[in-house]
């Protein structure tokens, strides 16, 4: 029914809304484009010249021009109207704090901060802060952002210095992460496994190695994974907010210190 | 004239129009002004051709059947060869390289410049010169 | 010296029956015995006169020369980003000079070859004399906007060698990247400096057109049978006072933020960092039809030469045109769709409906030459692969209309892929189709089919073994601006196809290198009209007389020469007067 052309199907239900919209919309572009293509081919085997004889000289067909401008319009109706149909649902978000959808499905915040050159994703209700730059070595993957499945992942997006931007090829998204201005996006994922993500807005020198990855879990193994991370120390009080134009030093280091606050506020899982 | 300032006006309007469905469905101020600004430069000309099309003998150019000896006599004066915009250019670059390397490069920009502007003034009076 | 200008002489066609009708040959002034005193140039020669010049033909071509070796330049930044790109390991160039160079690539070819080719060059040299005219209407402002193209270039160019290396932060400069924070050195301030000289330029040759086609049409040139090329540099002309003044503006600011203390675009000072993309956009997005109009013109006037037709749908061709333009500037926002902060639907549904006028006037090719008699020398191969990489191009861009689907391409290789097939299908394949179209013009000499058939053939293999692979690469996930990617992406054979396409592209040019030496050495003359050309060039002698012409044939349609030689396939000029309805109804009557 909906053919990839070499996209992914997405593993976000956003990400398969907006898969769907684009398998159509290539759908169509390729019957229209492959028909255009044919006619102009077609046109140019059977009316080379063949002889001197002269052509016939007409300059319009009005009826056929009123033919090609109108049926364009009403494909572009359709495009746009099914374009503003997914684009409603891709856009949507819970409101602002909310701890459950509307549905009743759990709402997980995660607070994205892209800064020169990596990612620093803070889970509110969870004190978990995981953090990652370029500094992690040659053949790093970057920091990883740990997403539990059948859940609502409310992602804020902010940068403190240049513009970034935040990219995971299988959930079909890409937003900016634009200083002085607070995005935010939902995400559902449906399919647990990793994805990597990239930095896709020249942001300087090493915009190229400023990867990162979201792996997605079931909720249990979420849990555990951020229990994990709280008692290795990974909590937002040890993160200090990345300054601009200064990469913090290598956070996925565990902290040899042992003052690391035992989590204090219990997030909503 | 009148189809000159037809276009002209015509993109202007709908500049204009444009601006204001703009304004009303996203309050963003700057994509609102550039647009708005677009208007003016449509129907501000556009409007000058209109008014001037009906009070003035309608050009050559315009006429359907107008044959090229109704064009015949002097067209214009057109300049010969000048060395002032040359001249002019690489003061305009010498300027430009003034902000970014100091003001020692100054002096060569006004120079460059001031004598072009005197020498295309005085060209332009005395009928030219090379 | 100031010269006055005597109009041309009226010359009316031969009775149809003495006329060979097929017009090879020329009909210029020579031929018919008249001398060309009365539009002779005294003025200097050699490299006084290429300073001094005020001559539209002069400058057009010192435009064209220029703005070609910066697009060599630049496409010899292209191969070294590709071959960077053939190798996920490669360390061809570092990070620093990957950035400047891609930087440089997309700065050099959009702002100074793209555009400048077209209307500084081409429509410089050919609007004047398509619409009979013996100049453009201020020829020294025309050479002030050489000059200030010069200089912008040589600014940029040259902004390699500084202390800090050249710009590095996209063609598109976001905010706040672009600051002195971010990108200290003097190679930004002189990027920033050459985009304020570029655009004066642009401004000045803007009004030089629009002034030109308004008011030295010649008589009977009405605005409806002005050829499409002209029309579009017309509206090109309009589309450059719309938006160069934005960027000037865009970049004026930006200077103040890096020197003089202003906050525009930083957040610290209370700033908005997104206003920088507003108004680039504002100006980027007619900057891309200012450098796609003028491609449209250049194949809008060859197929109908080729094709032995009259263009089809001359009134919807007009009208594509200036509803593009309009629409144009309604868009700029698509290419924000992912900054979260833009209204959606509104610049949605008007980048859609630019699809509409772009498909009329594919369909009018199309009609033009349906029923034809296409010869396909190298002008007309050009357009054609002109036509299908443009069409390509649309279709991938239609989809980009689209918010969420843009949220799933925007800076991965997909958009590459696009604006490349969409930006190559019209500067180069449609450029350089009127290349080869209007250089026994303005040289008066041919240029080799066999090279010329060689450089388009290698172009057109390169550029799909280039740009499709692109498309699958960016589609599994490889943002753009990226210097290297790791071996488990699995991108690197779809990359290293890229590279041999990118080396393909290369080697064509050097057969177009090659013809221009050959015509050079061993010169085929041209004569006057070698393509059976209709609009009003091909009457004039090749290269054209100071100041154009020195007659003129009745102009009663929008081809006029063809009208002179072909008078038994005159076209009934249906808008006309009355009188000269008649009268051309009584002589096509008489010899038929």
């Amino acid at each position: 029914m909906y053919p990839t052309y070499g996209a992914s199907r997405g593993v976000t239900t956003q990400g398969q809304d907006t898969f769907k919209l684009y398998s159509g919309m290539m759908t169509t572009g390729v019957i229209v484009g492959g028909l255009v293509g044919v006619l102009i081919l077609w046109t140019i085997i059977r009316y080379r010249r063949r002889s001197d004889e002269m052509p016939k000289q007409f300059h319009e067909n009005i009826p056929i021009e009123i033919l090609y401008t109108g049926i364009p319009v009403i494909i572009v109706a359709f495009l746009f109207l099914f374009t503003v149909i997914t684009e409603n649902k891709v856009d949507a978000t819970v409101p602002a704090n909310a701890r459950v959808t509307s549905t009743g499905t759990p709402v997980l915040d995660v607070k994205v901060t892209a800064f020169q050159w990596g990612w620093r994703f803070d889970y509110l209700r969870n004190n978990v802060s995981i953090s990652g730059d370029v500094t992690n070595g040659p053949d790093h993957h970057g920091p990883q952002m740990v997403v539990p499945v059948g859940q609502t992942v409310q992602v804020t997006l902010v940068s403190n210095d240049v513009i970034h931007g935040f990219y995971v090829r299988d959930f079909n998204f890409s937003r900016y992460a634009l200083p002085g201005v607070v995005n935010t996006f939902d995400l559902d994922v449906v399919h647990t496994g990793t994805f990597p993500g990239q930095c896709t807005q020249i942001c300087g020198l090493y915009h190229t190695e400023m990867l990162f990855s979201v792996r997605a879990v079931t909720p249990a193994a979420f849990q555990s994974w951020a229990a994990g991370e709280r008692a290795s120390g990974h909590t937002l009080q040890r993160q200090p907010e990345p300054a601009a134009n200064t990469p913090p030093a290598d956070t996925n280091v565990t902290p040899s210190s042992a003052l690391a606050a035992p989590s204090s506020k219990k997030g909503s899982l | 004239m009148r189809a000159s300032g037809a276009i002209l006006a015509i993109i202007g309007v709908f500049f204009g129009i444009m601006g204001i469905v703009y304004w009303f469905t996203s309050y963003e101020d700057a994509g609102f002004l550039m647009l708005m600004g677009s208007a003016l430069l449509g129907i501000l000309p556009g409007g000058y051709y209109l008014w001037w099309s009906k009070r003035m003998k309608p050009l050559e150019g315009d006429l359907p059947d107008a044959s090229v000896s109704d064009g015949e006599g002097v067209i214009d004066s057109f300049p010969g060869s000048s060395i002032w915009p040359f001249l002019l250019g690489m003061g305009a670059m010498f300027a430009t390289l003034t902000f970014i390397f100091g003001l020692w490069l100054a002096p060569i920009a006004l120079a460059l410049g001031l004598s072009a502007v005197i020498g295309a003034v005085v060209e332009s009076r005395r009928g030219g010169t090379v | 010296m100031t010269t006055t200008i005597e109009s041309p002489e009226l010359i009316e066609p031969e009775e149809p029956g003495a006329s060979d009708g097929h017009g090879t040959g020329g009909h210029g002034p020579d031929e018919h015995g008249h001398d060309a005193s009365h539009a002779h140039y005294e003025g200097p020669t050699g490299i006084l006169n290429w300073l001094t010049s005020t001559d539209h033909k002069v400058i057009g071509k010192s435009y064209m020369i220029t703005s070609l070796v910066l697009f060599f330049i630049a496409g010899g930044m292209a191969l070294i980003i590709r071959g960077q790109l053939s190798n996920p390991t490669s360390s061809l160039v570092n990070f620093q000079t990957y950035n400047e160079l891609f930087t440089m690539h997309g700065s050099l070819m959009l702002y100074l070859f793209a555009g400048p080719f077209a209307f500084g060059g081409l429509a410089n040299y050919i609007v004047p004399i398509q619409i009979g005219a013996p100049d453009m209407a201020f020829p020294r402002l025309n050479a002030l906007s050489y000059w200030l193209y010069l200089g912008g270039s040589s600014i940029m160019t040259l902004s390699f060698v500084v202390a800090g290396g050249a710009a590095s932060f996209g063609w598109v400069a976001y905010a706040p990247l672009s600051n002195a924070i971010n990108s200290p050195g003097a190679g930004t301030d002189m990027w920033l400096m050459s985009l304020g000289l570029t655009g004066f330029s642009a401004i000045f040759t803007g009004v030089n057109l629009v002034a030109t086609i308004f008011y030295l049409r010649a008589p009977g040139m009405t605005m409806f049978r002005v050829p499409i090329f002209s029309w579009n540099m017309l509206v090109t002309g309009i589309l450059i006072l719309i938006a160069f003044p934005v960027l000037f503006g865009a970049v004026v600011m930006l200077f103040c933020d890096r020197h003089f203390g202003t906050h525009i675009y930083s957040v610290s000072g209370g700033g908005v960092p997104v206003l920088w993309q507003h108004l680039f956009w504002f100006f980027g997005h007619p900057e891309v039809y200012i450098l796609a109009l003028p491609y449209f013109g250049i194949v809008t006037d060859i197929i109908p030469v080729f094709s032995r037709k009259p263009l089809f749908g001359y009134r919807g061709m007009v009208f594509a045109t200036l509803s593009i333009a309009a629409l144009s500037t309604g868009v700029w926002a698509h290419h924000m769709f992912t900054t979260g902060v833009v209204l959606l639907p509104f610049f949605s549904l008007l980048s859609y409906l630019i699809a509409v006028p772009t498909g009329i006037k594919f369909f009018n090719w199309i009609g033009t030459m349906w029923g034809g008699q296409l010869s396909f020398q190298t002008p007309m191969l050009f357009s054609m692969g002109f036509l299908f990489a443009f069409l390509m191009g649309g279709v991938t861009g239609v989809l980009l209309a689209s918010p969420p689907v843009d949220f799933m391409t925007h800076d991965t290789y997909f958009v590459v892929a696009h604006f490349h097939q969409v930006l190559i299908g019209t500067t180069v394949f449609a450029g350089f189709a009127g290349f080869y179209f209007w250089y026994p013009k303005m040289y008066g000499r041919m240029l080799s089919e066999r090279l010329g058939k060689i450089h388009f053939w290698l172009l057109f293999i390169g550029f799909w073994v280039t740009f499709i692979p692109q498309y699958i690469v960016g589609l599994d996930g490889m943002p753009r601006r990226i210097a290297d990617y790791l071996p488990g992406n699995g991108w690197t054979g779809l990359n290293v196809i890229s590279t041999v396409g990118a080396m393909i592209i290369g080697a064509s040019f050097l057969f177009f290198l090659a013809n221009l030496v050959t015509s050079w050495r061993k010169p085929v003359p041209a004569g006057d009209n070698p393509w059976d050309g209709g609009a009003l060039e091909w009457f004039t002698s090749s290269p054209p007389p100071h100041h154009n012409f020195t007659h003129l044939p009745p102009i009663r349609s929008e081809r006029p020469t063809w009208d002179y030689n072909h008078p038994e396939h005159r076209k009934d000029e249906s808008h006309g007067d009355k009188r000269h309805r008649e009268h051309d109804k009584e002589t096509v009557g008489a010899n038929s």
